[in-house]
């Protein structure tokens, strides 16, 4: 496997490449601009909902940030990896390439977005006087589930795609619901204690309650809720690997 | 003899085609509650066995859809063979196709990067060998352009270049040398000869008859994925230019 890692390195570095000179089209103003939107999006939110619908939480906007954070990264990640397998059938249908390379690399981008974007997360929580603590550093846990969640989906996805090329749209609106319950913008408090476990069979919001717990509450989540974080990302990498194994060659009848 | 260095045994491949490409997943419930969802799957080539050694320059020859470039696919272990197997001693660098698998957005330099690095080269081998891949392309002045600014004679120069500056053990070029203008084919075709005297083994796919003739020794006729002669070129290509005034197969001997 390694051994595989190492020689592949060089392409992957290559499509990484390519993949930001594509998404870049070799702008500063591009790459401003994956800073920018989030930023705007957040802004927007936290005018409705604190000026409108009058949300008193103690360091809402911040509440809010870890929700759009970790889901921006997930929808992102998913969508431009669920297209990356069918926008290079041109070059796996010709050359004998790695199939997962081409979502690996495209991964790469929305990761240093979500990168970015953490910073600028940090940032207001400075500006908010939130306390920052060694317990930080835990929330590396979570970010390596997601990544490897995402990827585990964006194999998935992508194999789908390459079947059904509708995927897209019924996608768009399955996000939309699993954004509404990922509990961004309200708190769950409110519910019963049964209802808020049913919460926990979304992935995202497991963590993105795993960052409000360091970052608001400075606790450190229970050893079970480490388990379930890492299970829901293995679990998705696993499914989509057996497909991509099982389906190697047969992705070519599809194109 | 020594070992060969492609050994392709009683090879089979079965293609499916039907309902399965572009579809929705809408279309593919409806039709398959219809029951009108079709799937076939047809033998696009059908137990062909052929061994190459070193130096050898295999020709290709059969009319459309005989299952050439899907025996290719097979060799460069794009696809897997139904029956059969296939061996290969080496390392390929295959064209399939003209300039497919290049990036319309990135310039030529990128362009070759990327390419070497899908053909398994390190970046340090690409650093040393770009230089005389943009020499012989002779596209200096276009190597900044973005690629989709490049004629298609320009896309398959630097395709061919690539390929063969690589030094592969095996070199596959399906269609590639029909194109470019007439003083580059010449340059490709000693270039190409250089490649085989150094004991590398090719494969030509070529409608032009001429061509196989003048360039290999060995070729292979397939027709709807049969093979109906593998051998001498002399002896083959007059069968097939027979074939191709009659219509009519030769008889099995």
């Amino acid at each position: 496997m390694l051994q595989k890692l190492k020689q592949n390195r060089f392409l992957f570095e290559e499509l990484v490449k390519r993949d930001f000179t594509k998404k870049y089209k070799r702008t500063v103003l591009g790459m401003l601009w994956s800073v920018l939107g989030p930023l705007m999006t957040l802004g927007v939110m936290a005018l409705v909902f604190t000026k409108f619908f009058g949300r008193t939480m103690d360091h809402y906007i911040i509440y809010l940030f870890c929700g759009n954070l970790l889901f921006s990264y997930f929808r992102e990640s998913t969508n431009t990896g669920m297209t990356a397998l069918y926008n290079n059938a041109g070059i796996f249908s010709k050359v004998n390439v790695p199939k997962y390379m081409f979502l690996l690399s495209i991964n790469v981008s929305s990761l240093i977005n979500f990168g970015i974007n953490l910073l600028m997360l940090f940032l207001f929580c400075a500006i908010d006087g939130v306390a920052f603590t060694w317990k930080f550093i835990l929330l590396l846990y979570p970010i390596g589930c997601l990544v490897v969640f995402n990827l585990g989906m964006g194999l998935i996805l992508s194999a789908m795609y390459i079947m059904f090329r509708d995927m897209k749209y019924l996608y768009d609106v399955f996000t939309m619901l699993l954004m509404y319950v990922s509990a961004i913008f309200y708190s769950i408090d409110a519910y019963s204690q049964q209802t808020q476990y049913l919460f926990y069979l979304n992935p995202i919001y497991v963590y993105i309650r795993y960052f409000r717990k360091i970052i608001l509450e400075g606790d450190i989540p229970q050893l079970s809720f480490h388990l379930l974080a890492a299970a829901y990302a293995l679990v998705a990498l696993a499914i989509g690997a057996l497909i991509y194994k099982k389906k190697n060659y047969k992705f070519l009848y599809y194109i | 003899m020594s070992k060969p260095i492609i050994e392709v045994k009683n090879v089979s491949i079965k293609y499916v085609i039907g309902d399965l490409r572009n579809i929705g997943l809408k279309e593919f419930v409806m039709k398959k509650l219809t029951r009108n969802y079709q799937v076939k799957s047809f033998v696009a080539v059908d137990s062909v066995s052929f061994s190459l050694y070193q130096g050898d320059m295999l020709g290709i020859v059969g009319t459309n859809g005989a299952g050439k470039s899907t025996l290719l696919k097979a060799i460069t272990q794009i696809m897997v063979p139904t029956n059969g197997s296939v061996k290969v001693n080496g390392k390929i660098a295959a064209l399939l196709e003209l300039g497919s698998g290049f990036d319309g957005d990135l310039n030529l330099k990128e362009n070759a990067y990327l390419r070497g690095a899908m053909l398994g080269y390190t970046r340090k081998f690409m650093d040393e060998k770009y230089p005389d891949i943009l020499a012989f392309s002779e596209l200096q002045e276009f190597e900044q352009r973005p690629f989709k600014q490049l004629s298609s004679g320009m896309k398959s120069r630097i395709a061919f270049s690539i390929a063969s500056m690589m030094e592969p053990e095996i070199l596959i070029l399906d269609e590639v040398l029909s194109v470019g203008d007439g003083a580059f084919r010449e340059k490709s075709e000693a270039k190409m000869r250089e490649i085989i005297e150094k004991g590398k083994v090719t494969i030509l796919v070529s409608h032009s008859i001429a061509q196989v003739r003048r360039m290999c020794n060995k070729v292979l006729w397939l027709d709807h994925g049969k093979q109906i002669a593998f051998g001498d070129t002399a002896e083959i290509c007059d069968m097939y230019e027979e074939f191709l005034k009659t219509k009519k197969l030769p008889e099995k001997k």
